[in-house]
Formats: structure tokens, C-alpha cells, sequence
């Protein structure tokens, strides 16, 4: 496999503090009267699309915002507890935009942009101030300033955080503007719809077509550029924290309408999850990281102890990452954190009913700061965690367990955040571009909001100001007809199978092959393994499965079958990607190449670049293509956080 | 793993949108672990009903977390069941006893038309927080965040408030299906804090005239919202909220 075509990332030129200044400066713009002439969709409804829906229409531009909840204030990031970013060193503790930059650079193993990450780091004190004006009720010291905490990756305290409900408030926030704009009558709101395809004309985005999941009719809505923020694929592993409708089909439609996708198989596997108790589970909850900076994880150091905690005394307890890592200890970052749980349940010392979990214990913490405290910072997670499980965290070690949690891979998009389509702009979670081989926490929330309030708003101005629009228009433009009867095709089809297996049944196996062979670890054999099962499966899935219901009402199974779907095609170019990536960085820890100390072994000579895949026909092997990382302002280096 | 089940008796609400009147439907729920979530029992039930080829129920959801405010449904005729501030995600099946029978209707409310089954159209509380639920301010021009100094008891007042999560099962409770309780979560989550405080009146004033306006009913203090809410949202705000309303009135 060769790369023919170079990507090119469009990073400004000059010194690395100065790119986004001199790069705002040069960005065409549109003239204020002419912003109200021109259409915008944005697809998604979280920190990325509800900030960016706001912002455009705040600038006067026309929205089009579109979302799968009944509500826009529903969007997945609602979910996010622990934290977001900033180096505003309120703290005093040695903070600089250039430390969280280094610091994310770093935690994404060296295979992010150094120009975008550089960005993210100067935005993130924007953001802040912004959700301050806007109401956000962030934790506060004594003194009425804002208070910060310390997560994992990182030695400084640089997260803000409203209890454990940050992107709950974050979220509200970025509705409560995006609702203001709704009542101007700049942005119109289009809930309860599913993006099923991009529609493009003459190489540009110019619109999408939908299905209307209450009335089942298929619509079309054109546009002069297309936004998608439609969040991660997480859920290709069934299992996993994200919400039940995240899904990968807004962004696999438009790779398959020509954007290229970005390191698909880089997938977070989070540490501090409660663990699976039974095959029914839908999904797995997520206890923030944050605890990670009270709790101490540890292990009986005996495999195969059954006693339970408070009978394990002290010196037959493993404190495993403290014990390897000194200086990070329990604040190590992700994918550290998770292999090492995975590893001591793999000697036989992992706890509770299954083996497989680890305790994460607060009863050190609690002696120091005593109950209060601790319930302050942490009192919904520990209520969440005894509604889930009938355990209460106060008095007995939790048990947690790593789960798939975040997506590192999505669609490319250069420095502008537009895919390789002219027109399509790719936001948050669902674009590739920050967090290299992983992502460290509180980021992601950071990265969406830099992304929807201070990054779209400037650069589709420019391509706006910059482009010839021929006129197109969904009623009559044969681009949009051509799209709705592909649609109406698939449905049609999925209704027609009439086989006798459920939807879920394939998505719960299609998760196993991938968490067995594409998640915490991977090796050749086991990828080339996967790959057949799941060709097969998806040939099972077109076959045999069934969907009650019919296409013109509401009918979840139907949705859920699209989305299942496309995880079917995806799951394969996940494992393509794991293949072709023949190193371990971050996240992706092919067992093949590790250090003496079990590390992730990165081939910079080989592997230091980004892998985008082209899609060249179903059943087709996708192109690969390369855009090399170029590493001007820190050392490469092996990770270590020892 | 083993872990105790239970087999229960549903009675389902079961109705389109074409249908004049829904009815009760009858389904067994067997072998319900008692770790499972409500909802885990109805996907359960869900699967059941697939393999049998027919219709499963529908009901709204996402994030399963208790926090998107997307689930809901009255359960022997308490919104979101019997547990104190939990949304029916987070109601879990060690809470039933096996034998029982459980009735499961829809939120019933005029400003709440039924879609199916038990999934309602709440988006006029979208359409009221779209009158005035936010602080007039647009991305770019903010202060410095420490600029502006909020004592930690007035933050977690503000925060107490905005831990609504819009899933309308106070307007389910009440017998006059008011939402006021929603409303005033959001008016005195910003009402509290400085930033807040220029639009309050005004605010107050917008959000309960379009709450008139989209159907839902008057508030007559029957504190039936607080009893159900998910989130512990106390009727103080209602209170608060009033205050701003007759500065609105007066000013
Ligand atoms: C449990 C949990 C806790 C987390 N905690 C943190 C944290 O503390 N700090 C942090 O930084 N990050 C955290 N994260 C990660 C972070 O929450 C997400 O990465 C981020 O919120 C994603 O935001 P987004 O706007 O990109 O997408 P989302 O919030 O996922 O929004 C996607 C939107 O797109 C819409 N959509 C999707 N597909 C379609 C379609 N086909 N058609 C129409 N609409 C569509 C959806 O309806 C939704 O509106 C957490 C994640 C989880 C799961
Ligand atoms: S006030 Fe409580 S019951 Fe009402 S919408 Fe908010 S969270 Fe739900
Ligand atoms: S599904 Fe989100 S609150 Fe219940």
C-alpha cells in the first residue's frame, strides 16, 4: 500500500505561538452584510455542534442544527463528569500554554499536529472565561475564585469542574446560547433526525439527507457548507460509556462520499469503569478519572484471593501503579492505567464476582480530609456507583474495570478542521485532529468547545469568502434525488430481510470480536482473525437479521439497524488500520512491539504519521494514505511516567 | 455470573400516533436479574417481543447515566418509580420483588402530545428556555474568569439549580401539569450568580409567559414535582422564581 495523494494539513507557516494569530489574520472574511446570504447545517448538538450553531448565528450566519435527541440539550457530552482543561495557572504551579500543549503532545504518544495542539492549548483560557460569562456554576475556593483539580497525565492542576456534572453544565451552556439564537430566528432546530447521507455537488458539501425518526419521511436540507459534530464511535464495541445513540453513520456516510478516515483503530479504553456483570448490560458507566487523584488502586498480591478488602491487610495489597510508576503513581495517563488493570487481572488477581476488576479505595482519603470533603468533590460518583452496583464507596473499596470510552480516530480534517470534501468541516470527537494515540482527560471537552466557539467561526469564514457557489437547491438538484433513493433503498432493504436474528445479537458479537482482538491489546494474528469474522457476521447481518416495524412510524430497531450497519463496514477498517499500523503507540499496543518494561514501542522512522483511509467501494480494500507529523518544537521521546 | 432473578407482570402503554386511544398490554418479564436497570429489563422484554416478530415497546433514552434527561415513564403511577431522586435509568430491579406486577404508562400531559407508546414530545421546554433561559452574552468578548468573584455558597447555589435535567417528570407529577418547577430551576440557577442578575426580571417574566403559552398548567403548590424530581430540584426555587416574577410585575 502506497499514498499517492499528500495530504496536506495547511499549518501556517512561523513560529509555533504565532500560527493562529498570523493564520486569523490571513483568513478571508466575509463582510458582515453578506453572512445572513449564506445556509450552514451543522449536524450534532453537543459542546462541538451546539457551540459552533451558536457562534455562526451569533456572527449572523443561518443554522441548520440537527440532532438524534428529542432535545438538543441531550448530546452525549451531557454525560462528561470529571473535568475541562485550561492553562490559565490559576493555581500558580507552573502551568503555561506551552506545558499543556507539551502535556497533550506528550499523553497522545507524538502522533498529533503540533500546530493544532498548540491552538487548542492558547484557546483553552478563552473557553473558560466564556463559560464563566455565560453562567457555568464552576467549582469555587473559599476566596469565590475558581477551583482546579489535578487529572490523569498531568502534574500541574489545570481542570475546572462543576462537581461531577461538568459537561452537564458545559453542555447547558452551549444549549442556553444556541436556544437564544433559536429564539432570534437565526438558527432552526431539527431534532429527533438521523443524518443518513452527505450530499455533495460538484466536489462540495452541500447538504444532507435525513430520515425523520418520528415520521419516518425522508428529507433533504441543502446548505453552502456542511458541519458534522456528531461525536465518536465508541459504541462499535456495543459496550461502552457513550450513549446509546452514538453512533459512526454521519461520519462513514461522508467517507463514503470521499472523506478520508483518520486513524480509526486509535480508541480509548478508559480505566476506571464499573465492571461488566451480565450479558444484558446495554452499557458501561464510566467513575471520572478525577477519583483517580484520591483513590489508590490496588490488587491482593496473592492471585486468586478471595477475602474481601477490608480483610486484606496492608501489606498483602498491591498498589500496583504507585509501586511502578512513583512519580505519576495513580495519576498515570490513560492507557497505562488500563493495561496495568488488565495485566494483574491476567495474573489472576483481579477481584469481585468475574476477576475482572481492580479496587479503586478512598479510605486513605476519607482519614485525611474526612467524608465531607470528599463527598464534596465526588458525591454524585459515589451515588451513581452505589445506585448501580447496591455498594456504598464510603465504606468499601470501589471495584472498577477499563471500558471503550473515547475515539481518538475520525474523520480528517486539516488545520481549518475541513475533511478532504470542500465544505465539510468536522468538529469534536468525530474529527481526528488533538489527541493523537490518546487523549488525555479533561481534553476532549476543551477540544470541542475550541473547536465550536473560537476555531469554525473563523476558519469556514474563510472559505466562505473564498469560494464560487454554483446554485444548488434539495428540491431540484438531481445530487439530493439520487441520495434520497439510496436511502429509501437501504431501508427498504433492512425491512425486507425478515431473518431471524435481532439487531442487538450482531452488535454484541461484533463487540466481542473487537474487544477481543482490536482493544487493549492487539496482535496480527488476532486482527487477521477478526477481519474474517466480521466479514462474515456482516454477510450474517444482510442475511438474517430482522426488523419488526415498518418505515413510516417510529422504529428503533430500524435506527438501531443502520447504525449496526455501518459498524459492521467500519469495525473492518478499524482492524485494516490496526493492521497497517505496525508499532504500538498510545492506545494502540500491538504486543509485538513493547520495551523491556511492557511499554507501547513507537517506530518514529516508520510510523510517525497520520493514517487516512480512503473508501474505493464496498468491499473494496480502502486506500491508505499518509500525512507525515512533523515534530519542529519538542523531542520525540519514549513516554515515561515513572 | 449468577445473581438473583425475578419474573415480573407488565402492563404496558401501548399506542401510535394514528391511534385514537392506547391501551394496556399484558407481557411476562422473565428471569429479570436483579442488577439490571429498568430499562436493561425492558430491552430484555424488547428482545423477547422482537423474536416473537412483534412490535417492541417504544421508550425514550441515551444516556443511561441518569444525567440526559432523556428517560421517563410513570411506573405504578410515580414518574420515573418509587426511588427518591432517580430517573428510571438508574431505577434498578433489586427494588422489585418477584411475583410483582408493574404498570408502565407514558408522562401524561397536554403540553406533552404522545408520539408512541411511551415516548412524548417535551419540546416545549425547549421552546421555554428558547424565551429567556440564558445570559444574553456571545462567544469572544469575556473577562478574564477570575474578573468576577462568586462566594462558593452562592456557586453551589446556582449549581443545585442548574442540575435540572429537563426530563419533565415534575409536569408528569403535577396534578395540573405545571412545569414551574423546571422553570424556576433555570431562572434561579442564573438569578443566583452576578452574571445573571441584569436579565433576571425580565428572564423570569419571558420563560413563565411561554411556559402559559405552550399548555402546561398553573402552579397551585401541590409539591407533588419536588417528591418525583430526579434531581432533588426543591420547591425554594419555585419561590425564587416568584420573587424575580413580581420585580418583573412591579418594575
Ligand atoms: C461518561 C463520559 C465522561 C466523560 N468525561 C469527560 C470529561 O470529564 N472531560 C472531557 O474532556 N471529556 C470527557 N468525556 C468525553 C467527552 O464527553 C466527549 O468526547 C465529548 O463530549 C464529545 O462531544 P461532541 O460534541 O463531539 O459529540 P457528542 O456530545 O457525542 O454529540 C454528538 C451529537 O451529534 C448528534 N448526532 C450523532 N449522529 C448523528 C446523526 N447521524 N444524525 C444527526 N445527529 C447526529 C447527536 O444527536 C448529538 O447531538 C467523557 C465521555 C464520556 C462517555
Ligand atoms: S425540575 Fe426535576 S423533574 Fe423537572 S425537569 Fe428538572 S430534573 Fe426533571
Ligand atoms: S437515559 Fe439519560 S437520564 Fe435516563
Amino acid at each position: 500500500m502506497s499514498s499517492e495523494v499528500k495530504l496536506d494539513a495547511k499549518i501556517p507557516d512561523g513560529p509555533l505561538a504565532e500560527k493562529w494569530d498570523r493564520h486569523q489574520f490571513n483568513l478571508k472574511l466575509v463582510n458582515p452584510a453578506n453572512k445572513k446570504k449564506f445556509q450552514i447545517i451543522v449536524v450534532g448538538t453537543g459542546l462541538a455542534g451546539a457551540s459552533a450553531a451558536a457562534t455562526l448565528a451569533e456572527l449572523g450566519y443561518n443554522v441548520k442544527n440537527f440532532c438524534i435527541q428529542d432535545s438538543p440539550r441531550r448530546a452525549h457530552s451531557i454525560a462528561a463528569q470529571g473535568g475541562i482543561n485550561a492553562a490559565k495557572n490559576y493555581a500558580n504551579d507552573g502551568d503555561s500554554v506551552w506545558r499543556l500543549f507539551y502535556d497533550t503532545i506528550k499523553g497522545g504518544d507524538f502522533r498529533a499536529r503540533e500546530g493544532n495542539v498548540y491552538r487548542l492549548a492558547q484557546l483553552s483560557c478563552n473557553i473558560i472565561d466564556h463559560c464563566v460569562a455565560q453562567g457555568i456554576p464552576f467549582a469555587r475556593d473559599y476566596g469565590g475564585l475558581l477551583d482546579n483539580r489535578s487529572f490523569g497525565g498531568a502534574q500541574v492542576s489545570r481542570t475546572f469542574y462543576a462537581k461531577g456534572q461538568t459537561g452537564q453544565q458545559l453542555l447547558l451552556g452551549a444549549y442556553s446560547a444556541l436556544m437564544r439564537q433559536v429564539a432570534t430566528g437565526k438558527v432552526t432546530l431539527f431534532p429527533r433526525r438521523e443524518m443518513l447521507d452527505l450530499v455533495t455537488v460538484d466536489g462540495k458539501a452541500r447538504g444532507i439527507v435525513t430520515r425523520n425518526l418520528i415520521t419516518g419521511d425522508i428529507e433533504t436540507y441543502d446548505a453552502h457548507a456542511v458541519v458534522l459534530a456528531t461525536g465518536g464511535y465508541g459504541n462499535v464495541f456495543n459496550l461502552s460509556t457513550n450513549a446509546m445513540a452514538s453512533n459512526v453513520t454521519a461520519a462513514f456516510r461522508a467517507y463514503k462520499k470521499g472523506a478520508y478516515f483518520a486513524n480509526p483503530c486509535f480508541t480509548q479504553i478508559h480505566p476506571t469503569c464499573i465492571p461488566v456483570h451480565g450479558t444484558y448490560q446495554s452499557k458501561l458507566t464510566l467513575m471520572s478519572e478525577s477519583l483517580r487523584n484520591d483513590g489508590r488502586v490496588w490488587v491482593p498480591k496473592k492471585p486468586g484471593d478471595k477475602r474481601r478488602p477490608a480483610e486484606i491487610p496492608e501489606s498483602e495489597r498491591d498498589y500496583f501503579l504507585e509501586n511502578k510508576y512513583p512519580s505519576f503513581g495513580n495519576l498515570v495517563p490513560r492507557d497505562v492505567a488500563s493495561r496495568n488493570a488488565k495485566e494483574q487481572c491476567d495474573k489472576g488477581k483481579g477481584v469481585g464476582e468475574t476477576g475482572l476488576a481492580v479496587y479503586l479505595d478512598f479510605a486513605d482519603a476519607i482519614a485525611r480530609d474526612g467524608e465531607d470533603v470528599i463527598a464534596g468533590k465526588y458525591g454524585n460518583l459515589f451515588e451513581m456507583y452505589e445506585k448501580i452496583t447496591g455498594e456504598n464507596p464510603y465504606k468499601t473499596p470501589m471495584m472498577i474495570y477499563p471500558a471503550v470510552h473515547y475515539t481518538m480516530g475520525g474523520l480528517w480534517v486539516d488545520y481549518n478542521l475541513m475533511s478532504t470534501i470542500d465544505g465539510l468541516f468536522v468538529l469534536g470527537e468525530a474529527n481526528f485532529s488533538d489527541h493523537g494515540a490518546n487523549r488525555l482527560g479533561a481534553s476532549a471537552l476543551m477540544q470541542g468547545l475550541a473547536d465550536g466557539y473560537f476555531v469554525i467561526p473563523y476558519t469556514i469564514g474563510g472559505y466562505l469568502a473564498g469560494t464560487e457557489f454554483a446554485d444548488v437547491n434539495a428540491a431540484k438538484t438531481p445530487e439530493f434525488a439520487e441520495s434520497v433513493d439510496a436511502v429509501q433503498r437501504r431501508v427498504d432493504k433492512f425491512l425486507s430481510i425478515n431473518g431471524n436474528r435481532t439487531v442487538s445479537e450482531f452488535h454484541r458479537e461484533l463487540g466481542l470480536i473487537l474487544w477481543e482482538h482490536c482493544g487493549m491489546s492487539r496482535n496480527e494474528e488476532g486482527l487477521v482473525k477478526a477481519k474474517t469474522l466480521i466479514q462474515n457476521l456482516r454477510r450474517e447481518f444482510w442475511e438474517n437479521v430482522y426488523i419488526p416495524g415498518t418505515g413510516q412510524d417510529l422504529n428503533q430497531s430500524l435506527e438501531n439497524a443502520g447504525r449496526v450497519a455501518d459498524y459492521l463496514e467500519f469495525g473492518e477498517l478499524m482492524v485494516n488500520d490496526a493492521l497497517e499500523r505496525k508499532e504500538s503507540c498510545g492506545c494502540h499496543f500491538n504486543t509485538a512491539y513493547q520495551t523491556d518494561e511492557n511499554e507501547a514501542k513507537r517506530d518514529d522512522e516508520n510510523f510517525c504519521h497520520v493514517a487516512a483511509w480512503e473508501y474505493t467501494g464496498d468491499d473494496e480494500t480502502p486506500r491508505f494514505h499518509k500525512e507525515p507529523l512533523v515534530f519542529e518544537n519538542v523531542e520525540l521521546s519514549q513516554r515515561s511516567y515513572k | 455470573m449468577i445473581s438473583k432473578t425475578i419474573n415480573l407482570t407488565l402492563k404496558v402503554w401501548r399506542q401510535n400516533r394514528s391511534d385514537k386511544i392506547g391501551r394496556l398490554e399484558t407481557y411476562p418479564a422473565k428471569d429479570i436479574s436483579v442488577d439490571m436497570s429498568f430499562l436493561e429489563m425492558l430491552d430484555v422484554v424488547n428482545e423477547d417481543l422482537t423474536r416473537q416478530k412483534k412490535e417492541p415497546i417504544a421508550f425514550d433514552h441515551d444516556c443511561r447515566e441518569g444525567i440526559c434527561g432523556m428517560c421517563g415513564a410513570v411506573v405504578n403511577g410515580r414518574a420515573h418509580g418509587h426511588e427518591k431522586e432517580t430517573t428510571l435509568c438508574q431505577l434498578h430491579m433489586r427494588h422489585f420483588s418477584d411475583g410483582d406486577t408493574i404498570v408502565i404508562e407514558p408522562w401524561r400531559a397536554r403540553a406533552f402530545p404522545l408520539i408512541k407508546d411511551l415516548v412524548v414530545d417535551r419540546s416545549a421546554l425547549d421552546k421555554v428556555i428558547a424565551a429567556g433561559g440564558y445570559i444574553s452574552v456571545n462567544a469572544g468578548g469575556a473577562p478574564d474568569a477570575n474578573s468576577l468573584p462568586i462566594s462558593r455558597d452562592v456557586a453551589e447555589k446556582a449549581f443545585n439549580a442548574a442540575a435540572c435535567i429537563g426530563c419533565g417528570a415534575c409536569v408528569a407529577a403535577c396534578p395540573n401539569a405545571s412545569a414551574m418547577l423546571f422553570v424556576s430551576a433555570k431562572v434561579s440557577h442564573l438569578a443566583a450568580l452576578p452574571q445573571g442578575k441584569p436579565e433576571a426580571a425580565r428572564r423570569a417574566m419571558a420563560m413563565v409567559r411561554q411556559m402559559d403559552a405552550c399548555g402546561f398548567g398553573n402552579c397551585s403548590n401541590e409539591t407533588e414535582c419536588e417528591a418525583e424530581c430526579p434531581k432533588g430540584i426543591s420547591i425554594i426555587e419555585i419561590a425564587r422564581l416568584n420573587r424575580e416574577y413580581f420585580k418583573s410585575e412591579f418594575a
